[in-house]
């Protein structure tokens, strides 16, 4: 067991980054021109990233699995982007989102990142802006703010439900610029499917152009993998459908250690299952936390009555509820941070006060926000006595002006009116904070190699806290990797073209051409989804929101079983040369059926509750997660040997040198 | 509910495709029509035939990635959505589904139900940006207030995803909604004014290039749109282009 | 700007003609609607816009030019826009999402065209052939003005009523797309669209009225 090297500067945190940007290596612009940088992925760090390399004058060509850069899974975040602007004059400072994200994350970060993402936060608010970016504002013109839970002050900044595709689309823009330049070369449509060393050092990727089915070789100084997180090895989350985790495994096959892979968010406000064929959950803006209460019924026998339909939550009363947040977190009621609020809904589920035909789902209840809004709203009108009516009318105006496309994607999809009954939510997968395990520098254990944004481990420790993760992938894209990478890139000026005609090359196009070749041939018996809903259901069961030991060891078994089954049985369609969908899905799912094995393995290693990972037999006596900080304040980082069940360990010792460790409290 | 689909079929963008009839059972209201979908490929591949190939990725309307041109209509029936967000509760058992791809020619059949888009991208790349480097030294985001009017139309037009659905359902397959929510979205701030006129006529030019249609402003691109992008739009980049062109 | 070129100035050229030629229809339709009041008004009128050289050789030309350019710029622009879908769907269902209107410009202008044929056959050819290569400008018959005679006399039979009926209901609808298309091509929407909206389809309904409305009446009363 090593000790792996963060590179983290040294001196006082609030000087590191200032002190590393001073003294770091820089490459002329003459010779950025004669060096090439591969960009996989082109959501907001894989996009921001592009952009801002071509405009330094390096040659990048990037890559996107879609048909369009714009399409990246990022567009999908609603609520907001956050930054320590202190527009609002609440107290906010780079310092207290440091700490909300340090703390937020239940201690498993890595400070000296931490305070650099806090540190660069406000630039990404300048930037979009400059872009174009149409952030909300307030009738003075300012931007406006909104708050996030698990912190005390507004510092969201956010562009209706779209923040994240409006930041996309300004990323996708700059690309466009320098695409137009002839700066970055675009290859959409077009899927990573493993990594080139040469002499040790990362110098090109495989890929496949996914219309022609053509395996081409791409060659770089540099490879960049900004493809988001594995969510979807649970088949079913918010994760876009295509969302894969097959980069980021590839490269801790050839050498980058994964870190943490059982820190996994699971979001809390997700639209609830409906039957056996969903393909995929549906987020609801955290933001609806603001507004709406989340409760049970207090009687086992109102539950039952309405998991069999014959109650409605409108007839239960006031006396009979129970608004367990409230109850159990007095001081952030329902804004406490997701992995709380998540488990705390599965707790109630798990008890049998579940409130759907499949007891998987609680109520989100905007009765009161409507009530009270349409008071206060009749106060100003100057309406004297109201109706119950009137209020109700004037409360749901104003709902609907901030949460109504929440609300009509709700009824689209549930076929229910969320303004006359309570919404039903329940957790889903959402985010993964663990991921490939980078240095200060965002290099991973393969020199030349790099990973950014939701893909690398870095920033959240073990739980997320929301409107992060545009920030993030912003930071890492536009403000930390170009300056990180030139370290690097600074030994490489007379290193000329990378040719793609070496023995590295084509051991690694033989070998994808191999696999390939073995699935269309292979005759199995079931389809590649077949296989992936299994994998899913069993990482949901057994290492999902709660974990112990024996499930997990369960888990791993069950999953080299599916392994195994999927190697001799999986059916794919069609051939080789052509746009084959059953194809590209059959290696995703090949990738997660390992990495869902070495997850398990990471989550039975990790014999504390923190964060997002959740362990049975580590609670406090009130049933509260219980961190271990004496043995497990580090980052397991996990080295590739072959199978993912020999994983070897490596330990980050993670140093608390400007936060005082402390158990969270949000009571 | 039972239902017969008649859907696209293609091998690759130059063999000749033809409608294929096939036929769906058990069908729960409940679904969305992509899972529908899913279901009929699954039983495609257990009879060891070529599941159907369509764009989607988010199913939660927004990538716009999904494009299918259902009994008649971009998306289907429904308003204010992707072909991810219909739901099988729009159809009645026994009805028949027509499913084409979007149909225009600067967007041509890659397979099946799968349309080239990269006439859109091109579009973008001819001037669909603000030309500001990410130095990160920009002044203050709050340094020029922008009127709270101006700054809610400027994220109205740009809340297009740019599925195309405004192409298929022209009549002329016109691609002035989608060209002219880019314009108006920075048009109508002030960072955008600076290019906004080399923009807005290097993006018609491309637009005109790539063989798309001329607007006749029947309308019907507002109306199909998911996002609900105004027509409002193209009058501005109507107006934009005239000023950029004139003066 | 080269009005060939691109696809908005082709737009902006369209609404610009159309603006045009639904100012001339105000006009026209003020000098009919006075055949219904006096007989000696609508010869005055007739014989001022027949024999001005003002009218005749500046604004007559410039009407001309901008029907057929009207006309040409509308059936080239159809035929382009036909071929950027080149494969069709099997199943369009365009009425769910625009007006039978705005989709048919081209039947409506056709018929509109075909109707102009007609009227040109009827009243220009026999004006300008009078006029110009039988030399009488007098406008006079047996001594009177002869324009309300023959208006009167080409209403008589049926089947001119109803095809003028027929291709006024036309223009009608034409109208009513075109008139706010127009603007919306030229780039105007401020506050004062709706009520251009709104003027557009009470013009679009009164003036093919009034053209039907003189018609009928000279049908019923000769």
């Amino acid at each position: 067991m090593t000790t792996l090297n963060s590179k983290v500067p040294q001196g006082p945190i609030k000087d590191k980054w200032t002190t590393y940007k001073e003294n770091v290596n820089l490459v002329n612009p003459a010779n950025k021109r004669n060096i090439d940088v591969i960009v996989v992925g082109t959501g907001l760090a894989g996009g921001s990233a592009a952009a801002s390399l071509a405009e330094l004058g390096y040659n990048v060509k990037a890559f996107a699995y879609q048909d369009s850069p714009r399409r990246a899974h990022s567009i999908a975040a609603q609520g907001g982007i956050n930054a320590a602007k202190n527009y609002q004059n609440d107290g906010d400072s780079n310092y207290r989102l440091f700490y909300d994200t340090v703390k937020g994350g239940d201690y498993r970060s890595r400070e000296a990142n931490v305070f650099r993402l806090a540190e660069v936060s406000g630039a990404i608010i300048d930037q979009c802006v400059a872009q174009g970016v149409p952030f909300a504002r307030d009738y003075g013109g300012l931007l406006d703010n909104r708050s996030f839970g698990g912190v005390l002050v507004s510092r969201t900044f956010y562009a209706k439900g779209q923040t994240g595709q409006q930041l996309l689309l300004g990323c996708y823009s700059a690309m466009n610029r320098q695409i137009a330049r002839g700066k970055i070369e675009m290859f959409n449509r077009h899927e990573m499917l493993d990594v080139v060393k040469v002499d040790g050092k990362a110098r090109g990727i495989i890929a496949r152009d996914l219309i022609t089915g053509e395996i081409e070789r791409h060659s770089a100084h540099a490879v960049v993998i900004a493809t988001g997180g594995y969510g979807n090895v649970y088949f079913l989350s918010t994760n876009a459908m295509g969302s894969n985790a097959t980069a980021a495994w590839k490269i801790h096959k050839k050498g980058a250690y994964f870190a943490n892979p059982c820190f996994t968010q699971i979001h809390p406000t997700c639209i609830p299952r409906s039957g056996d064929y969903q393909s995929k959950l549906t987020l609801m803006s955290e933001s609806l936390r603001n507004d709406g209460r989340i409760w049970v019924p207090a009687k086992i026998e109102d539950a039952k009555a309405i998991q069999e339909g014959k109650l409605k939550p409108t007839q239960i009363a006031e006396e009979n509820r129970d608004y367990y947040l409230e109850r159990r977190y007095p001081a952030f009621g329902n804004l406490v941070p997701r992995d709380v609020a998540s488990r705390a809904a599965k707790e109630r589920c798990d008890a049998g006060y579940g409130v759907n035909a499949t007891g998987e789902a609680v109520y989100l209840d905007f009765a009161s926000a409507i009530a009270r809004y349409g008071s206060e709203k009749a106060k100003v009108q100057g309406i004297s006595n109201p109706s119950k009516e009137v209020i109700t009318e004037l409360g749901e105006a104003i709902i609907e002006a901030k949460y109504g496309n929440l609300f009509q994607m709700y009824e689209k999809i549930v076929d229910e009116n969320p303004y006359k009954t309570p919404m039903m939510i329940y957790p889903a997968t959402h985010y993964t904070m663990g991921g490939i395990w980078v240095d200060y520098n965002l290099m991973t254990t393969v020199p030349g190699l790099y990973c950014i944004g939701e893909a690398n481990f870095s920033d959240h420790g073990a739980n997320r806290l929301g409107a992060s993760a545009l920030m993030q992938g912003l930071a890492d894209g536009y403000f930390v990797l170009p300056y990180t990478i030139g370290e690097y890139l600074a030994d490489d000026i007379r290193t000329g073209k990378i040719s793609t005609n070496s023995p590295e090359f084509d051991a690694a196009e033989k070998e994808i051409k191999d696999k390939l070749e073995f699935f269309v041939s292979n005759k199995g018996s079931h389809s590649v989804d077949y296989f992936h809903k299994k994998l899913g259901l069993v990482m949901w069961n057994k290492v999902g929101m709660a974990r112990n030991e024996k499930g997990l060891k369960e888990a791993i078994k069950e999953i080299q079983d599916i392994r195994e089954d999927f190697w001799k049985n999986v059916k794919v369609p069609g051939s080789l040369n052509e746009m084959n969908v059953e194809l590209e899905k059959a290696g995703r799912v090949a990738d997660f059926l390992e990495l869902g094995e070495l997850f398990a393995k990471d989550a039975l290693e990790r014999n504390e509750s923190c964060g997002g990972h959740f362990r049975e037999e580590y609670v406090t006596e009130d049933g509260e997660a219980l961190r271990d900080d004496k043995n497990y304040a580090y980052v397991a980082a996990w080295e590739y040997t072959g199978k993912p069940s020999e994983a070897i360990l490596h330990k980050e010792e993670l140093e608390f040198k400007d936060i005082e460790l402390k158990t969270r409290s949000y009571k | 509910m039972n239902l017969t689909l008649k859907i696209w079929r293609q091998k690759g963008p130059q063999d000749k495709g033809q409608m294929v009839e096939y036929k769906v059972t058990d069908i729960s209201e409940h679904m969305s029509f992509l899972e529908m979908m899913d279901i009929l490929n699954e039983s495609l591949v257990a009879k060891d035939e070529e599941p159907i190939a369509f764009d989607h990725d988010c199913r939660e309307g927004i990538c716009g990635m999904c494009s299918l041109h259902i009994n008649g209509e971009p998306h289907g029936p429904d308003r204010g959505i992707t072909t991810c967000q219909l739901h099988m509760r729009m159809f009645k058992d026994g009805d028949t589904i027509y499913i084409e791809p979007w149909r225009a020619k600067a967007f041509p059949v890659i397979k099946d139900l799968i349309v080239d888009r990269m006439a859109f991208e091109r579009i973008q790349q001819a001037g669909g940006y603000i030309s500001v480097n990410t130095s990160g030294n920009t002044q203050d985001a709050n340094a020029i207030p922008i009127p709270k009017k101006d700054a809610d139309l400027s994220m109205d037009a740009a809340a297009c995803i740019g599925c195309g659905a405004c192409v298929a359902s022209c009549k002329n397959s016109s691609a002035m909604l989608f060209v002219s929510a880019k314009v108006s979205q920075f048009a109508l701030l002030p960072q955008g004014k600076v290019e906004a006129a080399d923009r807005v006529r290097n993006m018609v030019k491309q637009m005109d290039e790539e063989g798309f249609g001329n607007c006749t402003n029947t309308g019907a691109c507002e109306v199909e749109c998911p996002k609900g992008i105004s027509l409002e739009n193209i009058a501005r980049m109507n107006r934009e282009y005239l000023k950029a062109s004139i003066i | 700007m080269s009005v060939l070129s691109s696809s908005i100035a082709r737009k902006v050229a369209m609404a610009l003609s159309a603006l045009f030629l639904i100012i001339f229809l105000i006009i026209h339709l003020a000098v009919n609607l006075t055949s219904l009041f006096s007989a000696d008004v609508f010869n005055e009128a007739s014989h001022f816009m027949g024999t001005n050289p003002l009218i005749q050789f500046a604004m007559q030309p410039v009407l001309i030019f901008g029907v057929v350019f009207h006309f040409v710029m509308g059936f080239i622009l159809e035929l382009r826009n036909k071929g950027a879908r080149n494969v069709k769907y099997a199943k369009f269902n365009g009425a769910a999402s625009s007006s039978w209107a705005s989709r048919n410009m081209i039947i409506s202008g056709g018929v509109i065209l075909a109707f102009i044929v007609i009227h040109f056959l009827d009243f220009w050819i026999p004006e300008l052939n009078t006029k110009y290569v039988l030399g009488d400008m007098s406008g006079l018959h047996n001594g009177e003005f002869r324009y309300f005679e023959e208006l009167q006399h080409k209403f008589v039979p049926i089947w001119r009523v109803a095809a003028y009926i027929v291709a006024f209901v036309l223009l009608g609808l034409h109208l009513m797309h075109g008139f706010q298309s127009a603007f919306q091509s030229m780039g105007f929407n401020n506050k004062y669209s709706g009520c251009v909206k709104t003027f557009g389809k009470i013009y679009s309904v009164v003036i093919p009225l009034g053209f039907i409305i003189v018609a009928l009446f000279h049908h019923l009363n000769h």
